[in-house]
């Protein structure tokens, strides 16, 4: 027995024939998440569809439990493997109860009828998601995000394994999203049920998974744990984001910044920064920030916004070189915008930049100096 | 969560509609015995089909002219409802049916084909041929129409093709009636416009065997039926073999709507107003349900045309088809009519 439940050997998936992406290996232990991330038109609904057989691999196969795919009859499949895709139900008069007990099929005698139990499950799974009460809704009047979850129940009730969902958030808003992962994270770790699923939003993603595959080009880009995948470099690359740039550690995205030589300084700390650096962002004007602790939130945000952030190390006292830069680039501005900022032990030199930018006339007034009096 | 037993259905609605199109299918065959241009009593219908005794002429306009006849309507309409039912299961469309894809009309090619060489050559043709005949053109219609759909995906361009399809074989069939020996074209005119008249046993019993049997089989298929509704790849993944269920729909479907075709003729629109009509009582698509009902309305719609067809300007017999789109056309309007609401 591997120690591994799901995984991939030699896959090489596409259309017609055609290889799309090769070298796909994969491996998950149970009960674990893994999301494909990557841009649109990757291939990461192709790769999903390759291992839920709806699509007929190249080359290679997975394995459920070491148990190969391929050679799985779709029946023996059904009971081990549900899935949440991007195609809609076509049925007609459907109520949601309908839609979810379809998940019983694998397990009903020949006519399809539901047995007492059949029944029940369809209720937990409703109850599940939060559901219940959409029983006798017809189907097709419901919300995207009832949609969803009732698409999720009916993989419930079919008792698989291991859950395959393309795109499961699509369409749903922020509220519905993390209520859609965290049902399938509490499903995950209390029953062991394993996860595949691709998703858009990759600060969610860095969150809810185990494992992260980044789909691009004609091979697998990058395997492992968000640890090792969400880096700015392995992100960036992946979307291929040069307008804009993806934040690691606060999970957003910023947009460009400002082009042109800068004839701004702010002069800022502890997240007093923040709103000044969009401000100018959507202004499109180009400016320094400093000088920031490199642990400081406003550093994060001065990186990917500021044309040139003047940082020093955490906790060290503000030093020689540092601080010159910064004068001297303060120097070459038109104006200074000060924002709170407290002056302490370590960092009273930002006292000094302060009054030399007073002196020469630079400091628009306007800034919050109360925090400054007792120094 | 005991509220309601079974809350997967409605069974009261269920068990109405069955019983009321099953009164209605009683009530019309006895309506259908009883009428025509020889008036005979209930009484002696009655004894005349139990006993088969009674006045000669009345026991043979009974015995060889009606009652076949009136199994023909509730069977071959039946057959008819199936297989829309079918098309309609396998391209997702709701105005899908043996009539419209052309299949109808492919079949009644190959038949009056058949029948032109088997009178030249053979002088005789057999039930089971006709049946051949019916079904292999049906295959073949519905070779195109596959083809068709492949190349467009568009739903609507499928039932164009169809109807395409549907003309070039009518027109092809007109003229090898034009070309027949006169003797044949009397029969072959009236059959290639669709009738249920001059049915005889020896047909009821092979088309009886191949409706029924056929009937049995879908009903047994309605669990795979009810996963396809829901789209090939949400049926695949409860474990369905979609391509060789596809198959074996398009092999079903072809058979029905071939075999109703070879006994009488193309039939327009059953095979669409009565299932949707079926699903509207009911109030569900499920095909357990559906299939039965569908098949049991089927007879009656049909029972019901026979009766206008043959009666409404006697003597003068109108064709099936004339009456069959006077009521079915409608509906269909309706159908679309409504769903494109739904829609907005």
């Amino acid at each position: 027995m591997n120690e591994y439940y799901f995984r991939t050997e030699d896959l090489a998936v596409g259309y017609n024939g055609q290889t799309l992406i090769h070298d796909i290996a994969i491996s998950i232990k149970a009960g674990e998440i893994l999301t494909l991330i990557g841009p649109n038109g990757s291939g990461k609904s192709t790769i999903l569809k390759s291992i839920t057989k709806h699509l007929s691999t190249i080359r290679g196969d997975s394995f459920i439990a070491d148990a190969s795919v391929s050679a799985m009859s779709y029946k023996e499949l059904s009971r081990k493997l549900a899935v949440v895709l991007t195609e809609r139900i076509r049925g007609e008069l459907l109520t949601c109860y309908d839609v979810v007990a379809t998940g019983r099929y694998p397990y009903t005698s020949t006519l399809g009828l539901l047995s007492k139990e059949d029944r029940e499950k369809v209720y937990r799974a409703m109850e599940r998601v939060h559901a219940r009460e959409l029983a006798e809704k017809d189907f097709a009047a419901i919300s995207d995000g009832q949609r969803q979850r009732i698409l999720l129940a009916r993989a419930i009730c079919q008792e698989p394994e291991i859950i395959v969902l393309d795109e499961p958030t699509s369409f749903l808003d922020i509220r519905h999203k993390l209520e859609l992962l965290s049902i399938l994270r509490s499903m995950a770790k209390e029953k062991g049920i394993t996860v595949i699923m691709s998703l858009h939003e990759i600060d969610l993603a860095q969150k809810i998974s185990d494992k992260i595959l980044c789909v691009r080009g004609e091979t697998i880009e990058h395997f492992g744990t968000p640890d090792e995948i969400f880096c700015e470099e392995i992100i960036n690359g992946l979307y291929g984001i040069e307008n804009g740039s993806y934040n690691i550690t606060f999970g957003s995205v910023e947009l460009p910044r400002p082009k042109g030589t800068p004839k701004t300084f702010v002069i800022s700390g502890c997240g007093s920064g923040i709103d000044v650096f969009r401000r100018l962002q959507k202004e499109d004007i180009p400016f320094y920030a400093g000088i920031l602790y490199e642990n400081d939130v406003d550093y994060q945000v001065a990186r990917h916004l500021a044309s040139e952030v003047f940082a020093e190390e955490p906790f060290a006292p503000i030093s020689d070189a540092v601080y010159e830069k910064a004068l001297a680039a303060m120097k070459q501005c038109e104006n200074v915008i000060l924002a709170k900022v407290p002056i302490r032990e370590q960092n009273r030199r930002i006292k000094d930049l302060i009054d030399t930018a007073r002196s020469i006339g630079l400091l628009k007034e306007g800034g919050d100096t109360e925090l400054l009096s007792g120094v | 969560m005991a509220k309601r037993d079974n809350l997967s259905g409605k069974p009261i609605r269920y068990l109405a509609v069955f019983i009321g199109l099953g009164a209605a299918l009683i009530l019309l065959t006895i309506w259908s015995i009883n009428s025509g241009s020889v008036k005979i009593s209930v009484a002696d219908i009655t004894r005349i089909i139990l006993t088969g005794e009674g006045d000669e002429a009345q026991v043979n306009i009974v015995m060889k002219l009606r009652l076949p006849r009136i199994l023909a309507a509730v069977l071959l309409g039946g057959g008819l409802a199936l297989s829309g039912f079918l098309m309609q299961t396998f391209f997702g469309n709701p105005i899908a049916g043996p009539f419209v894809l052309g299949i109808s009309s492919g079949s009644k090619l190959f038949v009056a084909l058949t029948m032109i060489i088997a009178l030249r050559f053979v002088s005789y043709v057999s039930s089971f041929m006709m049946i051949l005949a019916a079904f292999a053109g049906a295959l073949i219609a519905m070779g195109f129409v596959l083809l068709a759909a492949r190349a467009i995906r568009q739903m609507s361009m499928l039932l164009v093709a169809g109807i395409m399809i549907s003309y070039i074989c009518s027109a092809i069939t007109e003229f090898l009636i034009t070309f027949a020996k006169d003797s044949d074209i009397v029969n072959l005119h009236s059959w290639s416009q669709g009738s249920f008249s001059g049915t005889k046993w020896a047909d009821v019993r092979v088309f009886a065997i191949v409706i029924l049997a056929s009937f049995v089989f879908v009903f047994l298929l309605s669990k795979p039926i009810s996963a396809y509704q829901m789209g090939e790849s949400y049926a695949q993944s409860m474990g369905v073999n979609v391509k060789r269920f596809r198959v074996l729909l398009i092999l079903l479907s072809s058979l029905i709507a071939g075999c109703v075709t070879a006994f009488a003729g193309p039939i327009s629109f059953v095979g669409i107003a009565v299932p949707h009509l079926i699903k509207m009582l009911l109030k569900t698509a499920k095909p357990i349900l559906v299939i039965p009902a569908s098949f049991l309305g089927g007879g009656v719609f049909c029972l019901f045309c026979d009766y206008v067809a043959r009666t409404a300007f006697a003597p003068v017999e109108l064709s099936i088809s004339t009456v069959t789109a006077l009521f079915g056309a409608p509906v269909v309007i309706f159908m679309l009519i409504s769903r494109h609401r739904a829609r907005e």
